[in-house]
């Protein structure tokens, strides 16, 4: 049962980069054009 | 005047506009990568464009460099797109905070949700003692600070709802989630084996997204409503002693000397100080033909000046002129349509008291049965959690985002939030004639020689005449030949010398022709007529077959126009019907029990519009029109009528299926709840399993054709 010791603060913070990624995303704009974002990667150039 | 003067006049107003920041542009027609890379590429060889960014999902283009506004636009033409300059000020990028707010507050009860979840599995795999109570007690330590971050807009709503008195859907939701997580840390404290700190966060996560999408869809309505706005650039000319400034409008005051440039529309009353001008008065009349008034004559705001440029004195601004009083008519008439109780309001109204006389019922009659208030308490927060309208917090949500997305992917504006569910129940259809169902339009004659066509052209390029525009459209191919000595004779048409001989575009009179509709005279020869019909808008007779509805036109043109309009489309037709009549007209449809659509793009129209059960507008329209009505088509045509009620319907389904799904859950969880059986695992389960099945069921949209 030891092994809980690390396992739960491990997933907890594993879980919470996920968060900080995520809330990075949202305040830098990346949603702002979603279908934008979706078709720009078959462009050919840039 | 020298050909290339013809567009020194329009370039100051550009330039002053350009100064102030990027410009926006509105491009209803893009779809696909390919239009990004063809618009993106085409303008960043531009002068002076700068960073050129399409944003898709707006259908929007910004530029950050100082071209003039009417270069990119005709640059815009030329690759093959719609555009319309957007006034930034108007748009004046409301960041919205609010859906940011929410999204974050989602973010969070989603990470605390599967880390919870992830020790619930544990539990209920068979931990026990101890390891449960640690396990109990770490999710305690999680949801409780999530719970009070995320579910502050239930809380907000439902106690918005409590002090006036009033129950709302928040109120059991807010109570479930709060009970929940009140009775779990309890049941933790004493070693209890049952904790439903999972259900609390993911009611909250469920419920979040329900609300998310839903701000989605009003913010992009509201958005909508100022890129409206922001298509009409509020700016005139006026005049300072000798030299022209361009004022905002709403900085115009009363005796201002305004010059209004050709083409432009009138951004005030006013009385003429020119000697004579040609005006299209249509918007307000539906009459198709146009106008000349001569000096000392009264014009009014959204006319629009067809001839050369012209002079006025302001007489009403802001709040007082004619254009406004009548928005102001329509503000009233909008009161009413916002009484319409939208399908969820009206399942909230019956569905929250019910949830709470069912956990009431549940506590009492456990209470008496055993007498053991703790379990009783349980089983009452089971059923407030079963019961709990996570299903219904997305049911309509859910598709009228999918909905609203799909028309604006077919260039149509949903403005209002219960505009699908109005047209949904639309039986009948009311269209405006000019403007809406027609606009002009010029047949090129057959015989006419590729010189002449050209020259043709090139006259035409340089009026901002609705006709010399219809010429330019005819006339696509020839190639514009250089012109010099232009000159524009309101009333009559445009001259100029094209390689030392005299050429001119106007009415056949004024080219001594015997004819009096337009033509063409190149020297001395015979003037050549072209054909001026009343054309139809694109897609109108695809609209009229797929709607498959009663429908009539209404029109405040003359009888002979609108014969002929009758016989061509089939329809019922009513000329000279003044705004009032319109209104009486709807009025007898709507006293015969029908659900009338109004289809109008001119100020005689808003009255009707506003007081229809539902309206479209194109965006051609005034902006008072469009301001009136419920949805605006950006293209063209008019192909997409069918379309949009097809949407409408399949939303006013879907959401009743929804509804239905939600509650043949209901009917098999609820008893189960109340016999005291619902574990945490089966509440976790079973709200998920709906609120995926609603989710997917509105996922069905996107096959609507």
């Amino acid at each position: 049962m030891n092994v809980l010791v690390i396992l739960i603060p491990v997933s907890l913070i594993l879980g919470g980069l996920g968060l900080v990624a995520f809330l990075w995303t949202v305040r830098s704009d990346q949603y702002d054009d979603d279908q934008g974002n979706a078709a720009r990667i078959l462009l050919d150039d840039d | 005047m020298t050909a290339a003067c013809a567009a020194c006049s329009v370039a100051p107003l550009a330039e002053e506009t350009a100064k102030a920041r990027g410009q926006q542009f509105a491009l209803p027609g893009i779809h696909c990568a390919a239009c990004i890379g063809k618009i993106e590429r085409g303008l960043a060889s531009l002068p002076g464009a700068g960073d050129v960014r399409v944003n898709l999902s707006l259908k929007r283009l910004s530029i950050s460099g100082p071209a003039p506004a009417d270069r990119i636009l005709t640059a815009l033409s030329d690759l093959g797109y719609e555009a319309y300059p957007l006034d930034t000020e108007a748009l004046a990028r409301a960041s919205d905070s609010e859906g940011r707010t929410l999204l974050t507050r989602l973010a969070v009860a989603g990470f605390a949700m599967m880390n919870v979840m992830l020790l619930s599995v544990a539990v209920w795999s068979g931990a026990t003692d101890a390891t449960r109570d640690l396990f109990h007690l770490i999710s305690a330590l999680i949801t409780l600070p999530v719970i009070a971050y995320s579910g502050q807009p239930f809380y907000q709503n439902a106690w918005k709802a409590l002090r006036v008195r009033r129950l709302n859907m928040d109120v059991p939701i807010s109570l479930a989630i709060l009970l929940a997580a009140g009775m779990s840390l309890f049941e933790t404290l004493m070693s209890g084996k049952h904790a439903y700190f999972d259900a609390a966060l993911s009611l909250t996560f469920f419920l979040l997204i329900g609300r998310y999408l839903d701000h989605r869809t009003r913010s992009h309505a509201r958005s909508a409503a100022k890129e409206l706005t922001a298509l009409e650039v509020p700016t005139a000319q006026r005049v300072e002693g000798e030299s022209l400034r361009s004022v905002r409008i709403d900085a115009i005051a009363r005796d201002d000397e305004l010059q209004v440039p050709s083409g432009g529309r009138m951004p005030v009353d006013g009385i003429l100080l020119s000697d004579t001008a040609l005006l299209d008065r249509s918007f307000l009349t539906g009459e198709s033909a146009a106008q000349t008034v001569a000096s000392g004559d009264a014009v009014q705001a959204g006319e629009i000046n067809l001839g050369a440029p012209l002079r006025l004195r302001a007489t009403a601004v802001g709040e007082d002129t004619s254009l406004r009083r009548m928005a102001a008519l329509v503000e009233t008439a909008e009161n009413a349509r916002n009484s319409y109780t939208a399908l969820a309001d009206r399942a909230a109204q019956t569905y929250a008291p019910a949830v709470h006389l069912l956990a009431l019922a549940a506590f009492l009659g456990w209470f008496f049965y055993d007498g053991d208030i703790r379990h009783a308490i349980n089983v009452a927060i089971a059923v407030l959690i079963i019961t709990c309208p996570c299903a219904l917090g997305l049911a309509v949500p859910a598709v009228s985002t999918a909905a609203i997305s799909r028309l604006f992917s077919a260039g149509v504006l949903v403005k209002h939030a219960t505009a699908l569910e109005r047209l949904a129940e639309v039986d009948h259809v009311v269209f405006d004639k000019t403007g809406t169902l027609t606009k002009p339009s010029v047949v090129v004659p057959e015989q006419m020689t590729a010189e002449q066509r050209d020259i043709a052209l090139s006259l035409a390029q340089h009026s901002a005449h609705p006709l010399s525009k219809a010429v330019v459209t005819a006339l696509k191919g020839a190639t514009p030949v250089f012109l010099t000595d232009l000159t524009e004779h309101p009333g009559h048409g445009i001259a100029a010398v094209s390689a030392g001989v005299p050429v001119k575009l106007g009415r056949g009179a004024w080219l001594d022709a015997d004819f009096d509709g337009l033509g063409l005279r190149i020297g001395t020869a015979p003037a050549l007529p072209f054909e001026v019909p009343d054309a139809l808008r694109p897609g109108v007779k695809e609209a009229l077959s797929g709607l498959n509805l009663p429908a009539e036109v209404l029109t405040g043109d003359a009888p002979a126009p609108a014969k002929l309009l009758a016989d061509r489309l089939g329809l019922p037709v009513r000329a000279q019907a003044r705004p009032e009549d319109k209104l009486a007209r709807l009025d007898a449809l709507k006293a015969e029990g029908r659900h009338v659509l109004m289809v109008g793009d001119g100020l005689n129209d808003t009255a009707a519009l506003a007081a229809a059960h539902a309206s479209i507008a194109p965006a051609s329209a005034l902006d008072a029109s469009r301001n009136a009505a419920d949805v605006v088509i950006m293209t063209d045509g008019l192909e997409s009528l069918p379309l949009i009620l097809r949407i409408a319907r399949a939303t006013r389904d879907l959401s009743k299926q929804n509804f239905s799904i939600a509650t043949i859950y209901n009917i098999i969880a609820v008893p189960a709840a109340l016999a005291g059986y619902a574990t945490p695992l089966a509440a976790a389960l079973a709200m998920s399993i709906s609120s995926i099945t609603v989710l997917l069921n509105s996922a069905r949209m996107r096959s609507v054709k």
